[in-house]
């Protein structure tokens, strides 16, 4: 094993990267901003360097500046956390010239992962469900009922150029959609210049489940069973559990079996996740695939007991996958809420400031990771995501009474958070009852057309 | 009869007085502005705001610099009305 890395990241995450490579006896350095002096990630490494100004593109984003401070402090590993530089193919390649051991996919399949057209078409051949859609373009209105037929209404008209919403109609049958049709070609004629439309099947309330994978340098790729996301605003994970409520185990194993296709067709390598989107009828269809450890893996580790990051710093060394999802012993549930500084009664907006009351929760299965401390002064130039709760117990009634109890205790004060937003879902009888999709949320937070209401 | 309106940031934030780095500033000291025109924009955790103008009148000074950042309640603009 390498005996020094560097965690290109900050916060939360930094920090459980820290903690990983210290119980694994490797010595860690991290690097910081100058907004973040007095942040905990800086204060618990082994060695700290200085990256750069406050803003995130001179100081988190410089590659150059990281891949600096690895060589003059002898790191040999980079574990990049998750957003910055986790997804680029450019920063993977740079570590691997400079000698640099990436903790993540290679940057080819990094590059593959992001595209996120050619990743769909090359996920489907692989027999990978995928959501219909005519292939590219559609010429006219004739055309685009006959794929419409052909994978049944509700459809979606969208542009190829795509973007902010425009051209996209719902149509629910093919009189709107021969109503519709030429309206969005005009529409989007106007937008982009280009009036090039495709027809994509529509799903209701779909849910979000995704799964982890990992896969080794020996060619085992594995997954480690469902993550529920469906808690989530505009496209933002807010709560997450692990199992999810809407599979049995034969959907389990078909949906884990094509995570583990997914992960071989890009040739994957390390820990990502495959997302899908869960219709009505039990039908799945694969969204995208995420090159990186996620910021909700945790819920994975309460239920299958493998410290993810412990084995994203083991597969990169080139040890092996030496069990499968059926030699885990799955247990209990596990649920996770995304503690932003944010105000869920105000649109969410940012709510930066010093936090003077900080009184963390404890006691029988709660787990927090957070950079947060009393007196922490939240700068302004990075994400409001600043701690992660997680509630665990054998049932998921049970995970949900010690999370509801866990957020009673929490305090973080002055500033606004989504605490509050999280307590009313808890108490929803239909959250309880685990009937949630991905427009959930809806109920819970103002009418999001309001958002830019002086506009 | 002129009056000095100040515009006050509304949060702490980075103050960019662009839409984008390549593209030229929204206003200049001298320009005339109209109620509820976007003067600037302010970054919060990631979050762009616009700084809009509480007035129709001229920009008489630009107290904040382009990418600093500020706090609440920090000056950045006064128009005369």
């Amino acid at each position: 094993m390498f005996s020094k890395i560097l965690i290109a990241n900050r916060g939360e995450i930094a920090l459980r990267v820290i903690r990983a490579a210290r119980e694994l006896g490797i010595s860690t350095v991290a690097v910081y901003s100058e907004a973040d002096e007095e942040s905990l990630h800086v204060r618990t490494a082994d060695e700290q360097v200085c990256i750069g100004p406050p803003m995130s593109a001179r100081s988190y984003l410089n590659m150059e500046s990281i891949i600096d401070a690895a060589r003059k402090t002898g790191a040999e590993a980079v574990h990049p956390g998750y957003g910055y530089l986790a997804e680029s193919g450019k920063f993977a390649r740079a570590c691997r010239e400079a000698g640099l051991l990436f903790i993540g996919p290679s940057p080819e399949t990094l590059e593959l992962a992001g595209d996120k057209i050619r990743a769909k078409a090359v996920i489907g051949e692989a027999g990978v469900p995928v959501v219909p859609s005519s292939p590219d373009g559609v010429a006219s209105v004739e055309e685009a009922a006959g794929y419409a037929a052909e994978i049944g209404y509700p459809v979606m008209i969208k542009a190829s150029a795509g973007g902010g919403g425009r051209g996209i109609r719902m149509c629910a049958d093919e009189e709107a959609l021969r109503e519709d049709f030429p309206v969005a070609r005009a529409e989007v004629k106007a937008a982009f210049g280009d009036d090039c439309l495709y027809v994509e099947k529509c799903l209701v309330d779909p849910r979000h489940i995704e799964f982890q994978i990992l896969a080794d340098r020996h060619g085992n790729v594995i997954h480690l069973g469902e993550r529920e996301c469906s808690i989530q605003r505009r496209y933002q994970k807010l709560i997450e559990e692990a199992p999810s409520t809407a599979l049995t185990h034969e959907k389990r194993a078909a949906m884990g079996a094509a995570s583990i296709a997914a992960a071989r067709a890009v040739d994957y390598l390390n820990a990502g996740t495959v997302e899908f989107l869960l219709d009505r009828d039990g039908n799945f269809y694969f969204m995208e695939i995420n090159a990186r450890i996620q910021v909700e893996h945790p819920v994975t580790e309460m239920v299958t007991g493998v410290d993810l990051v412990k084995e994203q710093m083991r597969i990169a060394d080139g040890d092996r996958l030496e069990y499968t999802f059926d030699d885990l012993n799955l247990r209990g549930w596990a649920i996770e809420c995304r503690i932003n500084t944010e105000d869920p009664d105000r649109h969410f907006l940012p709510s930066p400031g010093t936090v003077a009351q900080y009184r963390p929760p404890g006691g029988f299965g709660v787990r927090l990771d957070t950079h947060l401390y009393q007196g922490y002064d939240l700068p302004v130039f990075y994400d409001s995501l600043v701690a992660k709760l997680i509630g665990y117990d054998l049932t998921r009634a049970g995970a949900i009474r010690v999370l509801r109890r866990a957020l009673q205790e929490f305090t973080i004060q002055p500033v606004k958070t989504t605490i509050p937003l999280y307590r009313k879902i808890l108490d929803d009888p239909a959250f309880q009852q685990g009937e949630i999709h991905t427009g959930t949320i809806k109920r819970f937070v103002p009418d999001e057309e309001d958002d830019d209401e002086d506009d | 009869m002129s009056k000095r309106v100040e515009v006050r940031a509304p949060m702490s934030g980075v103050f960019y007085r662009r839409p984008a780095p390549d593209e030229p500033p929204y206003v200049e000291v001298g320009d005339t502005v109209k109620k509820k025109q976007v003067l600037a924009l302010l970054e919060t955790m990631k979050v762009f705001q616009k700084i809009k103008s509480p007035a129709a009148g001229k920009i008489v000074e630009i107290a904040a610099e382009n990418e600093a950042a500020l706090k609440d309640d920090d000056l950045i603009f006064v128009i005369e009305t």
